[in-house]
């Protein structure tokens, strides 16, 4: 039984949250609705997990959907950059649902529970389908399944606080803004190619070459992604966005959204066009990189004056991001290496940061950091699980975060640029300005008379640390991070790898 | 007990014991007696190792990778033992000392000061054994990490503020340059690890040596070097025994030892001398020992003329680094054992000070020395080792550095030593003076009976803030004459091609 589902796993993938997403809405119990969630979350992580395993030697699993041959059917591509990706995003989702059941509970009323659920599972299944296609369109299908359901997401923090609405409005408009400019830039290439297979694309634009068309198709989707992406200047929704929504979709969001984000550009930049046309490597170096650089400095600045932890995090994000863009833009395999490991290795730190603060939301009712003070000694396991998080952040070695860093440092330092490498370090170092005005907020300060918070429930708590546990593990043992993100910068950089079997097709 | 299980418990015994040193929470005598117990196993093991060491085996042990190619590994070799005997022999000092300061004072938060101590240990053995640059800055990091609340351990304002500035610069410069030095050396030799006479050598271009050195000498900024010195004095907030354990045991040590390894073992000396590439090094360690020598006459607060005195005094080693000769490195090794006993004991003694009268600033302590005769006659011992006088332990570092500069045709900085020697003289043994002989003593404020009336009896602090600094003081008596075996230790890194004829 099992072994015959096995040719299906990459449409298993997306399938199973997809199927899971309406079931929650029509069986109305909360309980069951919740039940269903976590199974198909579950199974999506086992599906993904199998996935990763069977590409990291740099294999290629193609599959078909309905039998329709590729360039004409749609077809599902995982090779080792997006089986990574898919790991991400279906572990992420499959932690979050046990963290949010609780947290959902106090929050909202009963009746939009399963509202929740279906929303859930849809932008999970949405950021899956991104991950997994072969097709171009279809990533645009999945962008925009992820993107409606994630503004709902935002907007059901409206319980809490009312701005949550503008939150979810301005995420929606400048998302599909952004998804606008992607299809316009889809539509361009279709125009030259008359495919929308990415493996095709990529032969067909070769013979194409360098037109005016092709370079406004480029930058159209450069710009809709790096809405997607929360690319400096282009991340205006995400720091109102990430504050208002609810802890658990804070946290899902944070981890994945951008990260898949990433991904496609990844993708549409390293594989669809190739590599060695001239615009795109001059648009990375003097408009990527420089955007890049200041993301990581304005975002981080403007991180470290914020009094609310989740906005100071979101801010953060910005800036993680500017990493993850330095490391591609500097067009080297161990740049690329040092930009995929770093989405890995962020999603997980920020994941579990945000997933403290719910915790601090769950008890206080605030994320503010004022009223914050001395909650090391009231909730000492939830506040040890963000010291964690905000130690990774720094880069501090033994933490993910260093190990991030110290492929950033590497790839600029081949690359020859000492500047860069000096970029990096510093502001890394406003990162500690921020996480440690919150350490010494939550442990030095004394705690305010008549605050009853106690620790958070131990079903929050779990997976917070399920997070931490990771961010430490793979700082300490980077084995299977390392040589993933290296298969699959190996995937992407030798842009061949998928043009030449296109090509047999 | 197999060597290799021997370095693993080094490291891995100190942090084990924090586990039980939190279940004593609410039993201080079963806590403070896990923390002696832990003292006294870790100084028998490393005890073991050094005799393994001098039987001329380097054991080793792999713990495994976290990078492809970069591994947390321990290998024993003479400086790192050097180090780490030191270190963990001062450890069971400053414990005892620990107990009765912080009974002595009633200080709060006992258990999380003690944990952190272990930890502070723990990473000191994985520095002292680390066999390649990265597993060092790994424990180097968790070191800074560690001491962190300890220096913060009062919560007042200036301790957080001061905590602030110390974890700021350590961090600050250990992330911003050494992170990029070693990533840097990583990429140009393709190694990290310690090997005698260098990895650098005919790897990267001779022009930039000076700057890569320049990204490790800043980087390292537990070696106070100027101008990342201040969060020495900054730290100057913490309790006095965690005062001993940076200035003494743990932290600065660190850094020198660092400077040293990186010295020795990445560089090379060979490289250093032929390229010149750690002259303006040298210039700067000097100015650096006259500079914070000058600052410390004009602090009048006890605690912070030390601390300036440590900067001096760790300039020496950076010197003697710099100076790129075996007699150089000679002196860089003794020094970390003559500085880590004279100024553990000269901070025990400001300890025992405050602990029996609350005193703080030198001009109020005249005519203490008569009624603290103790405290103050090892302070004098300490002072006149860190002064460089025979028959204590600081004359050799004086005599192998100054030999050091000879041999490397510097003869200014033969001055320069002389200098600081007069200088050390200028700081130091005014506060001796001024508690013998001068003034009459007013009432003295004691600890413990705070309404005694003023009598000249002796009024010492508590027994155990008393005796740990007395051994320390006998301590640097002794390292006077036994100061051929460290030299035997070191020999073969400092002579690795046998011993000059004179």
């Amino acid at each position: 039984m099992l072994s015959s589902l096995t040719p299906h796993l990459p449409a298993l993938q997306v399938v199973i949250p997809l199927i899971a997403a309406p079931l929650c809405t029509l069986f109305v119990n909360r309980h069951l609705a919740w039940a269903i969630a976590f199974t198909a979350s579950v199974a999506a992580f086992l599906v993904s997990a199998l996935l990763l395993v069977s590409v990291l030697d740099g294999a290629v699993i193609s599959y078909q959907l309905g039998g329709w041959a590729p360039p004409w059917g749609i077809e599902y591509r995982i090779d080792a950059a997006n089986a990574f990706v898919l790991f991400i995003v279906s572990l992420i989702g499959a932690l979050v649902l046990p963290y949010a059941r609780q947290s959902i509970e106090r929050e909202f009323d009963a009746s939009t529970h399963t509202y929740f659920y279906t929303c859930y599972l849809l932008s999970l299944t949405g950021f899956l389908g991104v991950a997994a296609t072969g097709d171009a369109f279809n990533v645009f299908v999945f962008l925009e399944i992820s993107s409606l359901s994630s503004y709902a997401l935002v907007a059901f923090g409206a319980k809490r606080d009312r701005r949550a609405l503008t939150a979810a409005y301005n995420y929606l408009i400048m998302g599909t803004i952004g998804a606008t400019f992607f299809v316009i830039g889809l539509g361009f290439l279709y125009m030259v190619t008359g495919t929308l297979n990415m493996a095709d694309l990529a032969v067909r634009l070769d013979d194409v070459g360098d037109t005016r068309v092709t370079r406004v198709a480029f930058v159209f989707i450069l710009v809709g992604v790096g809405l997607k992406l929360a690319m400096f200047p282009l991340h205006l929704w995400l720091p109102n966005a990430y504050s208002y929504a609810p802890p658990p979709a804070a946290a899902f969001l944070a981890a994945t959204a951008t990260k898949v984000a990433l991904y496609v550009l990844l993708r549409f930049m390293f594989t669809i066009f190739q590599f060695d046309h001239p615009i795109q490597g001059l648009t990375f170096e003097y408009v990527v990189m420089p955007l890049a650089i200041a993301a990581m400095f304005a975002a981080s600045i403007a991180a470290v004056f914020q009094e609310d932890i989740k906005r100071l995090l979101a801010y953060s994000s910005i800036a993680q991001v500017g990493y993850m863009l330095l490391g591609v833009a500097l067009l080297t395999e161990t740049g690329l290496t040092a930009g995929i490991i770093h989405l890995f290795n962020h999603a997980v730190t920020k994941g579990a940061l945000f997933l403290a603060v719910g915790c601090f939301v769950y008890q206080v009712g605030s994320s503010r950091l004022g009223d914050l003070k001395g909650i090391g000694k009231t909730m000492p396991w939830t506040t040890a699980a963000f010291a964690a998080g905000g130690l990774s952040l720094i880069g501090v070695p033994l933490t993910v975060g260093f190990i991030s860093k110290w492929y950033l440092i590497q790839a600029s330092l081949e690359a020859g640029s000492l500047l860069i490498a000096g970029l990096i370090v510093a502001s890394s170092l406003i990162a500690m300005v921020y996480v440690w005005r919150i350490i010494e907020v939550a442990y030095l300060e004394p705690a305010p008379e008549g605050r009853e918070a106690k620790e958070a429930p131990l079903s929050m708590i779990l997976p917070t640390y399920a997070l931490v546990a990771a961010s430490l593990y793979f700082g300490i043992n980077s084995e299977l991070t390392s040589s993933a993100a290296s298969v699959a910068a190996n995937a992407l950089f030798s842009a061949t790898n998928l043009a030449s079997e296109g090509a047999s097709h | 007990m197999s060597p290799e299980l021997a370095i693993t418990l080094t490291v891995l015994l100190p942090a084990a014991a924090t586990l039980l040193l939190a279940a004593f929470d609410k039993q201080p005598n079963l806590r403070e007696a896990v923390s002696l117990l832990t003292a006294g196993a870790l100084f028998i093991i490393i005890l073991g190792l050094l005799q393994t060491v001098l039987d001329g085996a380097q054991p080793t042990a792999h713990w495994f990778d976290v990078l492809p190619g970069l591994s947390l590994t321990f290998e024993i070799e003479p400086l790192g033992m050097l180090f780490g005997v030191i270190a963990s022999g001062l450890w069971i000092v400053t414990t005892l000392y620990s107990i009765g300061y912080m009974r002595g004072n009633k200080e709060t938060k006992q258990t999380r000061f003690y944990i952190c101590f272990a930890i502070a240990i723990s990473a000191t053995m994985g520095i002292a054994f680390a066999a390649n640059m990265f597993t060092l800055f790994i424990f180097y990091e968790v070191l800074t990490l560690s001491t962190y609340p300890l220096v913060a351990h009062k919560e007042t304002d200036a301790a957080r503020k001061g905590a602030r500035t110390y974890m700021g610069i350590l961090v600050t410069t250990s992330i911003g340059f050494q992170l990029v030095a070693i990533v840097w050396t990583w990429v140009v030799a393709g190694t990290l690890d310690f090997e005698q006479g260098g990895i650098l050598a005919d790897k990267i271009d001779p022009t930039l040596l000076p700057f890569l050195l320049a990204l490790y000498a800043f980087g390292i900024g537990k070696a106070a070097l100027m101008p990342f010195h201040r969060w020495l004095p900054a730290a100057m907030v913490a309790p006095t025994p965690v005062s001993a354990l940076l200035h003494a045991v743990a932290v600065v040590k660190a850094g020198v030892f660092t400077m040293l390894k990186v010295g020795v073992y990445i560089f090379g000396i060979d490289l250093l001398a032929t390229t010149g590439a750690a002259d303006w090094l040298m210039w700067l360690a000097a100015f650096s020992i006259l500079a914070a020598s000058v600052v410390a006459m004009t602090k009048d607060n006890l605690k912070a003329r030390l601390a300036y005195s440590t900067i001096s005094q760790l300039s020496y080693i950076t010197l003697g680094v710099a100076l790129a000769t075996s007699l150089g490195v000679m002196g860089g090794a003794i020094q970390i054992a003559m500085h880590a006993m004279g100024k553990i004991t000269l901070f025990m003694c400001a300890g025992a000070i405050y602990v029996a009268t609350h005193k703080t600033e030198i001009s109020d302590m005249d005519g203490l020395g008569r009624v603290m005769p103790f405290t103050y006659g090892a302070f004098f011992i300490g002072a006149l080792s860190i002064i460089g006088l025979p028959p204590l332990g600081g004359a050799w570092t004086k005599w192998y550095l100054m030999l050091g500069a000879a041999d490397a045709g510097q003869i200014i900085m033969v001055a320069v030593f002389m200098v600081s020697s007069l200088l050390n003289i200028a700081y130091l043994l005014p506060v001796v003076a001024r508690g013998f002989f001068m003034g009459s003593t007013g009432p003295v404020a004691h600890s413990l009976g705070a309404a005694v009336a003023p009598t000249k009896g002796i009024q010492e602090a508590p027994l155990w803030c008393v005796v740990p600094p007395c051994l320390t003081a006998i301590g640097c008596l002794l390292l006077f004459f036994y100061v051929g075996d460290i030299y035997t230790l070191i020999e073969p890194v400092a002579f690795p091609e046998g011993r000059p004829q004179p």
